[in-house]
């Protein structure tokens, strides 16, 4: 099994990023997910993204442990930006590999569920008037998202 | 012990970290909040919701109620938005 983290303060470029995910033979499905700064109709400029070095690793470490334990995984990926990620570039990226399609589908969705409560980064609005906005308040249904987790029954 | 602060926290509060020197009375998490509150105006305001405040002692997430004597950094921050 392989794992991969990196928080990254420039360009998250996927293409270069898929290149280096290493498949092991075993591995018959991959799966990806890329999260993009969104323009939120034109009002947005840019997300300024703070994290907590060294606690963002090991946090992200601990939910790919907790992946690893639900589904058998060969591999694990995930690059999570910071600093200023302009409305169109991406922020994160997470990808899994299994041996078939639904625990590598299933294995992303949770490391993305985990990370968006889990994780200890922060957003705040930049907008397109060159104003520094709010910080972006947690969601309850990414609290939910994550709580689904505690029912749903693991995939092979 | 380090203590370190982030996102709007660390913004009421004016700065990234501090040493403190834990006071006897002070064992848990919700215990340091409170102190917290009362050495000054950016305190009482970045912790003015304590119920909102996240604690992580020595880099793990920890509840209120948690201990953190003993431990080398304490982290206080708002709940999470990255992804």
């Amino acid at each position: 099994m392989r794992t991969h983290v990196t928080i990254l303060d420039e360009v998250l470029d996927p293409k270069a990023w898929f290149t280096e995910i290493e498949v092991s033979e075993d591995t018959g499905a991959v799966a990806a997910f890329v999260g993009k700064c969104r323009g939120e109709k034109g009002r947005l400029k840019a997300l300024e993204l703070e994290h907590y070095p060294g606690m963002a690793e090991a946090e992200i470490g601990r939910i790919m442990e907790a992946a690893h334990a639900r589904w058998e995984l060969f591999d694990l990926f995930v690059v999570h930006r910071t600093g200023i990620v302009p409305v169109g570039e991406p922020i994160v990226l997470v990808a899994a590999g299994s041996v078939h399609r639904d625990a590598a589908f299933d294995a992303v969705r949770f490391v993305m569920d985990f990370l968006k409560t889990d994780a200890p980064f922060w957003k705040r609005e930049h907008l397109v008037d060159g104003t520094v906005g709010e910080w972006i308040d947690a969601k309850e249904s990414d609290d939910n998202a994550r709580e689904r987790w505690a029912e749903a029954p693991a995939t092979a | 012990m380090k203590v370190k602060y982030f996102a709007w926290v660390r913004e009421r509060i004016g700065v990234p970290e501090e040493e403190i020197v834990l006071p006897e009375n002070v064992s848990t998490a919700g215990d340091l909040i409170l102190w917290l509150k009362g050495r000054g105006d950016g305190y009482a305001y970045a912790l003015e919701q304590d119920r909102f405040i996240r604690v992580a002692v020595d880099q793990r997430h920890v509840t209120h109620d948690a201990p953190v004597s003993g431990a080398r950094e304490v982290a206080l921050f708002p709940p999470m938005t990255g992804g």
